[in-house]
């Protein structure tokens, strides 16, 4: 077995025994790159110089016993994170060539461990999508049908894990952007509670949110990554100055009486048959391990997908206001100022941007404010007041991630809103603000993995962990790989 | 907005100024931009002073590069507060910040974070005096916001360059209700702010360096009428002279526009100061859409009441209490207290000066007189006066006890200032010590007599001015040492025995 193809956990034992270097896992995930990354194109920049320094002085760590979780094990991140002195893109052509000046909090904490930086990975351009079709660099192809999508906006991230091209990863997620990928390639895919990690580094797309979290490829690895980036960060004002636990604590609870929430609102006309034969299979492995399941309702739910689309626009539309070719990116050439900012918006962007920034332009502009944000703020407090309510009689709530396993390439750019409803089991979770994990629970006939979504209240990450580490140690789907 | 203006006007209530023939008058509101004095920006650490190097002063939060987030200068929700609190204003236990959006090349995120629902502060009033009476004028709000950057068109280029060191710098906008009614009243009000905002140190009130700006909003209607006539901004109004020159352009303006049928269309407008008009910037037609929304990178601001509590502690006495108590304590004119209390440190000088000795009113006329005159010459705030209140306190006490006299004083009194030491040892030095010695006056006045017998003889034929001449004769030869009221009586004494 190569050493890409481990885990966190795996890895650290075998370093902290000496048994092998960081040089030697690096170079058998190059190895590996070099290999399928043509096939899988899940990364925008390699950074092998960077993470063979890194692997340096990460050995030289471990020498001399300073090893934490981290040292050593290569981990690729999302393009937009920004990391100092490395090409920070948004899978975009208006930012071909920002170079940040500075490190996120997230990157910065594991740079503190002693990672290796892997490579920065597709994305739709600026987190806007669910396919990783609307990257401004290439298509990203899901490693277990490279005819199909891996998901998105995270894409890039949840292939280089699954096809073993990094040990983990880093995504965001703003409607699903890390659990609906993750569901889609067959790995680990957490979003924290909206505060527990910090924002600082992240380029945003919809401040309120936009949340940092893992894709690995085990609950384990999960869990000792959030131990790495959650916490409180006074550079970023909305996130939550609360003790973190540790999270690997939360692995191998028993689950013997824990009450599950199934929402009968989730269960719905066309979804695919195996992905709900999955999940119920799933909920029925959760009882047999002594969870008992308990019916709740989250009756706003049809709402969700239509009030992401008018708060997550509207933010947007603000957020990439400053990419107008005054300062930096790209710029296009115009007779007046108002020409040069209307050329470089129009060639820098691409299409579901432009759609999503003139959506929300209009939901916020004078007159429209009131019957849409204004009604959008609104309806986001119900579809918080339901999980509220429904975490009365439940501990955490068990969900399919997706509708369906991975779609064709090109079987849904030509309909935005086909496009936007393969988000809608997860869209909710951003809007009330609250933590979910997707974790594998079964194949289609096709050989597709079929994600299972565990939600939580607010800053409880840890029954999550438990209630998805009880399930995969009963089950084997985290142990298949795809064939490439 | 309120629309009572009637409740607003404290007696005894002047009649408001009246244009086009007494037809109209005028409802002017104002807007006015303080930049507060924080050593650092209000959402990072970069520091705020004025005229360094360009984009010296910046950093990748305030000049908006992707990824990176506010964070609040507490010290900038401080200054706000209290000035909400001198101004008799409501301070929101829950505000928060909204997002502004527009796009200009001196605007790096493309938006400005500032209040729009829910300000800081709300409610609150100040008073101004015109023409003897007291008028209060309504605070609808104030509310924090960060400043934009600067666009530089030099060097003739197809170009622009961008400063970027303001952008981020804390200010504060203090509206007022539309309770103005002439330019003068504007100018006060103006100058009543700036004052407040200087005793709270929250702001240096400098104009001509930006600190302190202001946007009018000005209308006319027929008088008798309550509905208010449609509005016209003025923007970027950098002066006191500028804010009532430009207010009376404006209204005589919209009167004559009036006057010849036509109608006032809702703009803003330019003040251009070298022209002495203002000029249509853009239209409401063509005005911005803001978008405002909620800033969702930044937690709500939630002040408590102990906050408030310890920030009130810290409030100075401001000018209006201060200038009430100067004429109750100290006896003074009201004219001496206004001028004494229009800025903080001038009132401070005043109050050291009394409590080392000095009689109040021959502090003040020191003051008002020699010591301005002085100040100003040498263009030095009173901060850096050489002549420190003590010294001024002991030379009034060499007055007091004879030693020198008033007119011997103006020269005691230069001569501080500009050597910096004290009374007593400039009269040493320079050897003034009045000379109150009766025999040797007397000596002095029969020389001069004998002198001027021919003088004598006129002023005894009754030309009685000359004694003004005797008396500039004698000091001329005591070297003006001789003690002025023994020389009037001696001399007196002298030529009625002549």
């Amino acid at each position: 077995m190569k050493l890409n193809e481990l885990t966190i956990a795996d890895l650290r034992r075998l370093l902290d025994n000496r048994e092998i270097t960081p040089r030697e896992i690096l170079d058998d995930t190059y190895t590996r790159i070099d290999a399928v990354e043509d096939k899988v194109k899940a990364y925008i920049t390699l950074t092998k110089e960077a993470a063979w320094a890194m692997a340096e002085a990460a050995q030289q760590a471990i020498v001399e016993n300073r090893a934490s979780l981290l040292t050593g094990i290569p981990v690729a991140v999302k393009d937009n994170l920004c990391t100092k002195g490395i090409l920070t893109t948004c899978a975009s052509k208006i930012l071909p060539n920002f170079i940040p000046p500075y490190e996120s909090t997230v990157t910065q904490r594991m740079l503190d461990q002693g990672y290796l930086l892997a490579g920065k990975t597709n994305m739709d351009e600026f987190a806007m999508g669910s396919s990783t079709e609307n990257s401004g660099s290439h298509t990203t192809r899901n490693p277990w049908d490279l005819g199909r999508v891996p998901g998105g906006s995270s894409g890039g991230s949840a292939a280089a894990v699954a096809a073993d091209e990094c040990i983990a990863a880093l995504g965001s997620d703003t409607g699903g952007s890390i659990r609906q990928p993750a569901a889609l390639c067959g790995v680990v895919g957490l979003k924290p509670t909206y505060g527990r990690v910090s924002r600082y580094g992240l380029v945003a797309y919809a401040s309120s949110l936009d949340q940092i979290g893992p894709i690995t490829k085990n609950v384990t690895d999960a869990a000792l990554l959030m131990n790495v980036i959650a916490g409180h960060d006074p550079k970023d004002s909305t996130s939550a100055p609360l003790e973190v636990p540790d999270f690997a604590a939360a692995l191998g609870r028993d689950i013997r009486g824990m009450r599950i929430g199934i929402p009968k609102e989730y269960f719905i006309e066309g979804m695919d048959r195996d992905v709900e034969d999955a999940v119920r299979a799933a909920i029925k492995k959760l009882e047999s391990l002594g969870a008992e399941a308990v019916e709740v309702s989250l009756p706003h739910t049809e709402y969700a997908v239509a009030t992401y689309y008018i708060l997550a626009t509207s933010e947007a539309s603000s957020n990439l206001a400053r990419y107008d070719g005054v300062k930096y990116g790209f710029r296009a050439a115009g007779k007046d100022l108002l020409e040069m900012y209307m050329n470089t918006r129009a060639q820098g962007f691409g299409a579901e941007v432009k759609r999503r920034i003139m959506l929300g332009t209009y939901a916020l502009s004078a007159g429209y404010y009131d019957a849409y944000y204004k009604k959008g703020q609104q309806a986001r407090t119900l579809i918080k007041q339901d999980f509220d309510k429904a975490f009365t009689t439940a501990d955490v709530i068990v969900t399919p991630t997706t509708p369906s396993a991975a779609f064709r390439i090109g079987e849904k750019t030509a309909d935005p809103l086909q496009m936007y409803l393969s988000d809608i089991f997860t869209i909710s979770v951003n809007l009330a603000g609250i933590p979910a994990l997707s974790l594998p629970c079964g194949f289609t006939g096709s050989g597709l993995p079929v994600g299972l979504q565990v939600i939580g209240k607010h800053f409880d990450e840890a029954a999550l962990f438990t209630v998805a580490y009880a399930y995969e140690q009963s089950t084997e789907w985290h142990l298949r790989r795809p064939a490439l | 907005m309120s629309n009572d203006i009637n409740n607003t006007q404290s007696s005894p209530a002047a009649a408001p100024p009246v244009w086009g023939n007494g037809k109209y008058e005028a409802v002017i509101g104002l807007e006015v931009h303080a930049q507060m004095l924080t050593e650092t920006k209000i959402f990072c650490g970069c520091p705020t002073k004025f005229g360094a190097e360009p984009n010296t002063q910046t950093c990748p939060v305030d000049i908006g590069l992707p990824g990176v987030l506010p964070v609040l200068n507490r010290k900038a929700v401080e200054y706000a507060v209290k000035t909400g609190l001198a101004m008799n204003c409501t301070v929101a236990r829950c505000s928060r910040f909204a997002r502004k959006n527009y796009f200009y090349p001196d605007l790096p995120k493309g938006y400005q974070v500032s209040q729009y629902e829910l300000p800081i502060c709300e409610h609150g009033s100040v008073e101004i005096v015109v023409d003897g009476a007291v008028k209060r004028v309504g605070i609808t709000r104030i509310h924090m916001e960060e400043d934009a950057g600067k666009n530089i068109h030099e060097g003739g280029g197809p170009y622009s360059f961008v400063d970027l060191n303001r952008a981020g710098v804390p200010l504060m906008e203090i509206v007022s209700e539309p309770d103005i009614r002439s330019p003068r009243e504007a100018a006060e009000y103006m100058k009543k702010l700036r004052a407040i905002l200087r005793y709270l140190g929250v702001c240096d009130g400098n104009m001509e360096q930006g600190s302190l700006r202001c946007d009018a909003n000005v209308s006319i209607r027929p008088v008798g009428q309550k509905e208010f006539g449609t509005r016209t901004e003025l923007k970027n109004i950098n002066s006191f002279r500028f804010v009532e020159k430009a207010i009376e352009y404006e209204i005589r303006r919209q009167v004559k526009l009036v006057e010849e049928g036509g109608r006032v269309v809702q703009e803003t407008r330019l003040w251009d100061p070298a022209a002495g008009i203002t000029q249509s910037m853009r239209s409401k037609e063509e005005a911005h859409d803001y978008r405002y929304f909620p800033e969702p990178d930044l937690v709500p601001i939630v002040v408590d009441q102990e906050w408030i509590d310890r920030i009130e502690a810290t409030l100075p006495e401001l000018p209006d209490a201060k200038r009430e108590r100067f004429v109750s304590a100290y006896g003074l004119p009201e004219y001496d207290a206004d001028l004494l209390t229009a800025e903080r440190p001038v009132a401070e000088w005043y109050e050291a000066a009394v409590a080392a000795g000095g009689q109040p009113k021959a502090v003040s006329n020191w003051m008002m007189g020699e010591l301005m005159r002085l100040l100003n010459e040498e263009n030095h705030p009173i901060e850096e006066s050489p002549l420190t209140p003590d010294r001024l306190a002991g030379m009034l006490r060499l007055i007091d006890n004879g030693t020198i006299s008033g007119k011997i004083a103006k020269t005691v009194f230069e001569a501080m200032y500009r050597s910096g030491k004290d009374a007593e040892a400039v009269v040493k030095e320079q050897g003034l010590v009045q000379i109150s010695d009766e025999s040797a006056i007397e000596r002095a006045i029969d020389d001069i007599l004998a002198k001027h017998t021919a003088e004598v003889g006129r002023y005894k034929a009754g030309e009685e001015k000359l004694i003004g001449f005797f008396v500039g004769q004698v000091m001329k030869a005591m070297k003006g040492k001789a003690n002025p009221q023994m020389l009037n009586d001696l001399l007196r004494k002298k030529l009625a025995a002549w």
